[in-house]
């Protein structure tokens, strides 16, 4: 029986002093194998007698189970340590830069527009378009603005033969919108416009949205609500002050040039407002009875308002821009600053 | 409109400061652009005349002059400009006065002489940029009296910004008629009355066109002296009015028109050959204007003349022939009313702008043209003496000033405030309009000198002004919820727009017109749109297409040292003579496909990658590619795309002779395509997926270098052979073992049945029938 003792202690250590999985399984022949010497005791047993015999084989037994359990751990200490060497040699240095394509941007006019669209859709305005090259009718005598009128002045228009021109606002998508389509009417027309005008201030060509509502219970009262709300929404300031002044446009009475409290100085006054403490921002109005008539729109029925904003305006307030001109240049170092 | 605060508060004094009074202005819709001071802020300077100059012991520049500050003793002061002199009038800052810029006047010593002031220039009080020596002032100035007093610098300069349907506040009058309405207090409007005529000599005024010129007066007055001095107070009102001071019966004519609005005319009366005529002008008759420009008229120009001559373009300007100048000492004045539509556009076809035409193109008050008359007539005889003649007045149709309803309940509506009849009654009262009330309704008579009030819209515009739009409460829409359509079969540029972003894209933006060049070079477009009145030649024609653009920003930022360039643009593109305005999405790359990194070897950015961008962008509908020859691109490398095979865009590495000619130093592959194309989708129909895993089979060929993939492709699903789920190219090669000309090409074929799962005898037979098909294309099998 001393033997069983030294067999197994003989195992344990030798298992222990083993590093390769394959010699692991090598020295187990030498003991559970077919010759092995813990077998040979086992074939043994029959040698002895009967009375013997129970305890002996209970005590191989042991023994047996003591190697073969010593064998398991020492085949998953192995595996593990081999394990960890291999993740060990596969670790990744993780701060090396990601490969592949990188990624674009929009341009901040169209980010500017993306961002008007959507809190307009939220009141349920639907977008609207129009040519650009457009008619003297549609762009002029259509919006209650006839051929000699003053107001022809107010806009640098670009002419492209006698009947047609550059349009010089997005108001005609209003008139195009009306002539196809019965009220309630409820639109924004975002897009291109262009003034025969270039410097530091003024683009030859620039963005508009305009803004059509008609139904048969607007007010100025909810022209003031719609568009408050919108500066306040675009900007993310609920405390955004802002101000209504009578003006002038053909197309709309009474007119309303809309002020917000500067953006950079919180209306102290700064050079971007020229130290009056406001921005000019918006035109708008409601629809005049004239520009009904012209589609066929009974304006003793319904009523309306049309505002029109300056897209590049808002967005040189929105992302700090100071140069207009940057936007048409087509600068990387510029565009990605809006990715 | 500019004028001085003080000349408007003579006629109406509101409670309100300078700025407060700006702003209720601004708010009412008569914008004030500019309220600034007329001088600096200095103190303690007075009219001074100098009595004697004498040379300074100790210096050659300086003088010491004796100088009269009004007071018994004369002041010792050294002067050291050049054009001091005996018996001049000269501004004298004394012993502490405060100059502009806090420069405080001390008794000091020069060079060993006492001086006990500083004469002043211009630009040393600060009322001019640049002086040379000192302000000589005008000989009758009051000696002792404080410049700021006699020259009334105490006093504010309002710039007003009028929209064109306010012509009735370009003058004093109008101005504060309309501060009247919306800051209250009491008018002291001008009494006119009418001067007594001491000649009976007229002129006959004969209106040839009575439909544009309604009511003609005018009058002779003779023995003026036109040499007269314009007193001081109209100089300063007519100079801070923006004028500059030419004679005084000029200036006379100015001054009324400023103060009442309405222009008039002094023609001098010795160089008249007998009566006036109103008239359009015959084709071709020419005009020497006043200053100078010689016109050339056409028939529908209205013109003043004589019996011989032409006098004027009546309302526009007068003629230089008949011209009032120092030595003229009979003149006939003019007062008249020309319609708007007379005068509108023509001072603009002729490129002449002035305050007359101005004032008529936009309508001046018909009812106050015979007043300036008299006004103008009464300080004539004031100024520059002289014998009136009685007023000849011819007066045709005036302009009719209807009642217009206005309803309490519209009001109301529109504006979205309550306002009752006795609130509306006071309103209009404010505004001095005259009117009726009729139970809830108004009838409402427009004065002569508003031209924009017409319709009921038109008095509520001016209710909500005197109302004050700060005072209608902002109120969130209240109506019926609708949800907006949402369209299933169509994209969004937006989200068109995010597919080229997420594959590394710039968006950028160029302006629609460029140079003709750009058009022919990369176009071939010779006809292109073209601007009558461009900003540049090189902003001339409308772009029919986007490439010109990209390449306009792919220039800049090659300029600027970007080694990869990725842009696209969305916009509209213009063609033909019907001006065709199509929308159209293009793009372009330019330096590597990738950014330079480590993991990747660089490579520049070719075709195909372009295509893989172009294919995304449809995708999942499946385009073809026809090679194509397009005038941008390279021969060999110019493709039309094709959707359902229709033309939709083109894709191409651009012409090396483009490169060259616009210094590209590496290769720039572009797109264009139809936005209409991109826009339009599907809404997905799910159709049942098969059980049985495909299989997979490879079909390698080599075929002629002119055999395209897509042509063996489409032979290949033409054949409509059973089985087949999909078929790819996945491997190209040239080179060894494939021959000179030829290439090999490997297509991975997909068999799949929804039903079963295929035997091999059923794939064999598919394969061999696709290989069958590419050996009838000249393909050869490789095993």
């Amino acid at each position: 029986m001393q033997e069983l003792e030294k067999i197994l202690d003989e195992a344990l250590k030798q298992f222990a002093a083993i590093e390769q999985a394959a010699e692991l399984e090598q020295v187990k022949a030498r003991y559970l194998g077919k010759e092995g010497r813990l077998t040979v005791l086992l074939k043994g047993l029959g040698k002895l007698s009967a009375e013997e015999r129970p305890a002996a084989g209970v005590r191989i037994n042991q023994v047996k189970q003591g190697i073969e359990s010593a064998l398991q751990q020492r085949r998953e200490a192995l595996q593990y340590s081999q394990l960890q060497l291999k993740l060990k040699a596969e670790a990744l240095d993780v701060t090396l830069p990601g490969r592949g394509l990188g990624c674009g941007g929009l341009h901040p006019v169209t980010r500017t527009l993306e961002r008007i669209e959507g809190l307009f859709h939220s009141l349920g305005f639907t977008v609207a378009s129009g040519p650009e090259i457009e008619s003297d009718f549609y762009n002029f005598t259509a919006l209650n603005i006839p051929e000699n009128h003053p107001a022809r002045a107010m806009h640098d228009t670009f002419y492209v033969d006698q009947k047609h021109v550059l349009r010089t606002h997005t108001s005609p998508v209003q008139i195009r919108y009306m002539e196809n389509n019965a009220p309630p009417l409820k639109i924004i027309a975002p897009g291109r416009v262009y003034r025969c005008d270039s410097d530091v201030t003024h683009s030859p060509m620039f963005h508009q949205v305009e803004g059509l509502w008609i139904d048969e219970d607007v007010n100025f009262s909810m022209l003031k609500g719609v568009l408050s709300n919108f500066m306040q929404c675009f900007f993310e300031r609920d405390d955004l002050q802002v101000r209504f002044r009578s003006s002038f446009f053909p197309f709309t009475e009474p007119s309303a040039e809309m002020d917000i409290q500067c953006v950079q100085c919180n209306g102290k006054g700064c050079r971007v407002c020229s130290h009056t403490g406001w921005l000019e921002v918006l035109g708008s109005g409601m629809v005049h009875p004239n520009v009904l008539k012209h589609v066929n729109i009974d304006s003793e029925k319904y009523l309306g308002f049309a505002f029109g904003l300056g897209v590049e305006r808002l967005a040189m307030l929105r992302y700090s821009v100071a140069d207009l001109r940057l936007f048409y240049e087509g600068d990387l170092q510029f565009l990605k600053q809006f990715n | 409109m500019k004028f001085s605060e003080n000349w408007l508060r003579s006629w109406i004094n509101p409670e309100l400061p300078s700025h407060e009074l700006a702003h209720a202005l601004t708010m009412a819709g008569l914008e004030v652009e500019a309220l600034e001071s007329v001088a600096p802020a200095f103190k303690n300077v007075v009219v001074a005349e100098v009595l004697e100059v004498i040379k300074h012991p100790n210096a050659d520049r300086l003088n010491v002059c004796q100088v009269n500050v009004g007071e018994a003793a004369p002041l010792s002061i050294v002067c050291g400009a050049p054009n001091v002199a005996v018996g001049m009038k000269v501004p004298c800052a004394r012993i502490g006065a405060i100059l502009p810029g806090d420069f405080v006047i001390k008794q000091a010593k020069v060079r060993n002489v006492d001086s006990f002031g500083m004469l002043c220039s211009a630009k040393e009080l600060g009322l001019a940029e640049e002086s040379q020596g000192l302000w000589l002032l005008p000989e009758n100035a009051p000696v002792g009296e404080g410049l700021r007093e006699y020259l009334e610098l105490d006093d504010m300069l309002f710039t007003l910004k009028l929209t064109p349907n306010r012509s009735d506040c370009l003058s004093m009058a109008g101005v504060a008629r309309e501060v009247a309405a919306i800051a209250g207090g009491t008018l002291n409007a001008l009494q006119v009355d009418s001067v007594q005529s001491s000649l009976t000599e007229t002129l006959v005024v004969n209106i040839d066109a009575p439909e544009a010129c309604r009511l003609y007066c005018g009058r002779i007055v003779r023995g003026v002296n036109s040499s007269a001095a314009t007193p001081s107070w109209m100089m300063h009102r007519l100079e801070r009015g923006g004028l500059r001071s030419i004679n005084a019966v000029v200036d006379i004519t100015n001054y009324v028109m400023l103060e009442l609005g309405q222009p008039l005319h002094a023609f001098d009366l010795g160089k008249l050959t007998g009566g006036i005529t109103v008239r359009y002008a015959r084709a071709d008759e020419e005009l020497v204007l006043l200053n100078g420009q010689k016109v050339m008229l056409q028939d529908d120009i209205l013109v003043v003349a004589d019996d011989t001559q032409l006098l004027a373009l009546a309302g526009i300007m007068g003629g230089a022939a008949s011209g009032v100048e120092t030595a003229t000492r009979d003149v006939f004045l003019e007062s008249a009313f020309f319609v708007p539509d007379a005068i509108v556009g023509k001072a603009r076809r002729l490129a002449i702008s002035t305050d007359s035409s101005y004032r008529f193109e936009r309508g001046v008050d018909f009812a106050a043209t015979r007043m300036a008359l008299e006004r103008a007539t009464q300080l004539l005889l004031e100024i520059c003496g002289g014998q009136a003649g009685v007023v000849s007045e011819v007066r045709g149709e005036l302009p009719a000033r209807d009642a217009i309803m206005l309803r309490t309940s519209r009001v109301k509506r529109m504006l979205g405030i309550m306002l009752d009849t006795a609130q509306i009654t006071a309103l209009l009262q404010r505004l001095q309009f005259k009117f009726e009330q009729q139970g809830d309704d108004f009838y409402v008579t427009p004065p002569s000198y508003r031209f924009d009030l017409s319709l009921e819209v038109d008095l509520i515009e001016e209710i909500a002004r005197i109302v004050g739009y700060d005072n209608i409460p902002a109120q969130p829409p209240q109506t019926a919820v609708m949800m907006v359509p949402q369209t299933e079969t169509q994209r969004s540029v937006s989200c068109l727009r995010q597919i080229l972003v997420a594959r590394d894209y710039q968006e950028t933006i160029s302006y629609a017109f460029l140079d003709a060049a750009v058009e022919r070079d990369l176009c071939a477009n010779t006809t292109p749109i073209t601007l009558k009145n461009p900003i540049s030649s090189q902003l001339a024609v409308m772009r029919s297409s986007l490439l010109g653009g990209l390449i306009g920003a792919l220039r800049i930022n090659f300029v600027r040292k970007q080694s990869r360039v990725r842009l696209f643009e969305a916009g509209v593109c213009f063609t033909g003579e019907n001006h065709a305005q199509r929308e159209r999405f293009a793009g372009l790359c330019y330096g590597p496909q990738l950014p330079e990194q480590w993991g990747a070897a660089a490579r520049s950015v070719d075709f195909y990658d372009v295509k893989a961008d172009v294919e995304a962008l449809f995708a999942p509908v499946l385009l073809t590619f026809v090679a194509s020859p397009h005038p941008a691109s390279h021969p060999g490398r110019s493709a039309q795309i094709l959707l359902h095979g229709q033309v939709v865009g083109w894709i191409g590495e651009l012409h090396p002779k483009w490169l060259q000619q616009y210094e590209i130093s590496q290769g720039v592959v572009w797109f264009e395509v139809e936005l209409d194309a991109l826009i339009s989708a599907n809404v997905p129909h799910a159709s049942e997926i098969s059980k049985f895993p495909p299989v997979r089979r490879d079909l390698a060929v080599v075929v002629d270098e002119s055999v395209t993939v897509q042509s063996l492709l489409d032979a290949m699903l033409g054949s409509n052979t059973s089985y087949v789920a999909e078929i790819a190219l996945f491997d190209l090669y040239r080179g060894k073992g494939v021959g000179d000309g030829k290439k090999s090409l490997a297509f991975r074929v997909l068999l799949q049945d929804t039903q079963k799962t295929l035997i091999d005898s059923e794939i064999e037979q598919s394969i061999a029938r696709l290989a069958a098909v590419l050996q009838q294309h000249g393909a050869q099998l490789r095993i």
